[in-house]
């Protein structure tokens, strides 16, 4: 520690005091006053400074994140038209009834939570795949990262509009792929299941190589002698991955089902462009209209934004059962373990 | 690297399982792959970019064409003529300004921000700090779509639909920004480094601007492009508060491109390019460097 910090505070004048620090010639009573000024002009700024920074992140989530979530809430017991959005009837849960009894809003649960499964699931357990292959030693694996994360720089508008060509029932790409092994052309847009696994492919393709990458970063921090104390066990690849990694990453995975979660809670881009001609119905048979679908077409298109509050705040209150259901879950995996 | 560990042939069952010990304890990062793994990769790679591909190749044809089959494997000589109609039909150029515009905005402000709020949470001691950190946290899980319509109404009550702000305002909120920042933080700034400062008399504000600021360059980059990214693409807000006449982002302006009784789906196709490839030259330039933010992000995560 004998070294000069030349570069922490250069020599200026004669004294070579640093800026900012107390003057040490001066009567000392000054001196004195001076002192406690600056010490209370420094606890100060240690003790308020911090809030001082956290607080812009606050205020703006209060008002375009708390607010409005609680504002939505108050205007779903209201009856709100799109077209004077501030002119409020007191409904009381009219709103909720109504959509209670719409086959619609039910059709539109079930898509969600199917096209859910349908994207969330092979999504997450090809990342886990592609990340144990990155994960070895390769030739050019930046280039692979890369590759995989270019779907997630395609926006929605671009993935969506691009896929509803691939999935074309006469001429796209996808069925005459199939006609080459003998499957006859099937209609992506208009029967269900098949609408529903195009809508989710959409998902699949922009966010595998995300979820890759993430399971890449946790997989290489696992720490090297787990694998090797796992080897010395006689433990061969595939026990070492299902005793060493899985259980390592756990927490990542949690994280990444609670994320897919809310995301497949949302979508809408997806299936609103997939059949952009039939608006925001979902198909023709509403075959793939999920819940973000149907609060926009109740809010921006039937111009019942009330309703369409409703809708909100019942996704929300799934979200938060869903949310406990997870912490439950994932409480008991840990006392488990 | 200087061990490959083949074990000569004449060696018996019992001692070529001893050397294989050491390969096999070298599964978690450093194994080299093999064929069928590249296969695989292959496979990946070729499904991530042949739909950007095809894109382009669909938009390089006309309707006619695209209304066949097979459908075009290659380029066909009409790329350009299409890429700079859909240029002047979707009003592409504005949008492109008023894009770079929205997503540079959000992007630096959310940076400077999360940066200061993440050193705070990182570094300073408060009280408060740990129920503070958790409601950032907490709401990372609130869906924005649950905000939308009161945020609506807002905008219609201060007349700001079709402009730009409407758009910027809402996307500043990222609590994701402060806890990346956060994470980095802990880590990359040593606190002998701040104490040091102190002891020099330097202010709060002149620890962030002299101290943190500086090493949190690396991050701050990485951070502002994801938040880049995600705000030119941001698709549902802009969809709400923008109209195609008005003030459109890109994705806004793409996604009426071509509609009518028979679409024009080359013309679509074009624009859809276009809306992406500022992006796709963007990662291609800074792939590495992004793949490594978001997986310093998932640390921890």
């Amino acid at each position: 520690m004998a070294t000069r910090h030349d570069t922490a505070a250069p020599p200026t004048e004669e004294g070579g005091a640093a800026p900012g620090r107390p003057p040490k010639d001066g009567a000392p009573a000054a001196l004195d006053k001076r002192r406690a000024r600056l010490s209370r002009r420094w606890q100060r700024d240690m003790r308020w400074s911090p809030y001082a920074f956290v607080s812009p992140f606050f205020l703006l989530f209060l008002a375009f994140g708390l607010f409005p979530l609680i504002y939505t809430g108050w205007a779903s017991l209201h009856q709100v038209e799109l077209t004077a959005p501030t002119d409020m009837n007191w409904v009381g849960f009219r709103n909720y009834t109504r959509i209670f009894d719409d086959d619609f809003f039910w059709n539109a649960a079930q898509n969600t939570l199917t096209i859910g499964i349908i994207s969330t699931v092979p999504q997450l357990l090809m990342a886990m795949g592609l990340a144990h292959i990155l994960n070895y030693k390769l030739r050019a694996s930046t280039f692979y990262r890369v590759a995989m994360l270019a779907p997630y720089a395609t926006s929605i508008a671009a993935a969506s509009l691009v896929f509803v060509l691939l999935f074309g029932r006469d001429y796209g790409m996808i069925n005459w792929v199939l006609n080459q092994v003998g499957i006859d052309n099937i209609d992506w847009q208009n029967d269900k299941w098949p609408s529903q696994i195009a809508v989710s492919s959409i998902v699949i393709w922009r966010w595998t190589g995300y979820n890759a990458l993430i399971y890449l970063a946790a997989m290489q921090a696992i720490p090297q002698d787990l694998y090797e104390s796992a080897a010395l066990d006689g433990a061969n690849r595939w026990q070492q991955f299902f005793h060493v990694t899985l259980p390592s990453l756990r927490p990542t995975i949690l994280f990444t089902v609670v994320v897919s979660t809310i995301g497949a809670s949302q979508v809408f881009g997806e299936p609103l462009l997939f059949d952009a001609n039939k608006g925001a119905s979902g198909g023709s048979q509403h075959q793939f209209q999920t819940l973000g679908l149907y609060l926009y077409e109740q809010g921006w298109v039937n111009q019942h934004l009330g309703r369409a509050s409703a809708i909100a705040w019942t996704m929300f209150l799934i979200l938060i059962v869903i949310g406990i259901v997870n912490y439950v879950i994932s409480r008991r995996l840990r006392a488990s373990s | 690297m200087t061990t490959t560990l083949t074990p000569p042939p004449e060696q018996k069952q019992e001692d070529r399982k001893r050397v294989r010990r050491p390969r096999a304890a070298r599964a978690g990062g450093t194994m080299h792959a093999g064929p069928i793994a590249y296969v695989i990769l292959a496979l990946f790679t070729i499904g991530s970019l042949f739909p950007l591909v095809w894109t382009a190749i669909a938009a390089s044809r006309d309707n006619q064409r695209l209304a066949q089959t097979p459908p075009p494997f290659w380029f066909g000589s009409g790329l350009f003529d299409k890429l700079e109609l859909a240029w002047t039909d979707a009003n592409l150029g504005e949008a492109f300004v008023n894009t770079t515009f929205v997503a540079g905005v959000s992007a630096i402000t959310i940076v400077v921000l999360s940066t200061i709020a993440g050193f705070a949470f990182a570094k300073l001691r408060f009280k408060g700090r740990q129920a503070m950190m958790l409601i950032v946290i907490g709401t990372m899980m609130v869906p924005p779509q649950l905000s939308v319509i009161p945020l609506y109404m807002m905008v219609a009550k201060l007349d700001w639909s079709d402009q730009l702000q409407a758009v910027i305002l809402p996307s500043l909120v990222s609590a994701f920004g402060v806890f990346f920042m956060r994470q980095y933080l802990i880590q990359a700034l040593p606190d002998e480094i701040i104490e040091a400062a102190r002891m020099d008399g330097a202010s709060s504000w002149r620890v962030i601007w002299h101290v943190v600021f500086p090493a949190a360059r690396p991050a701050m980059a990485v951070l502002g492009m994801l938040m880049f990214v995600q705000t030119w693409n941001d698709f549902l807000w802009p969809f709400l508060v923008l109209t195609q006449n008005g003030n459109p982002t890109v994705q806004v302006a793409v996604a009426g491109l071509g509609r009518g009784y028979t679409p024009d789906q080359s013309l679509i196709m074009a624009g859809a390019l276009l809306g992406t490839l500022p992006l796709l030259v963007v990662f291609a330039i800074f792939g590495k460097q992004i793949v490594g933010g978001i997986m310093q992000g998932a640390v921890k995560g």
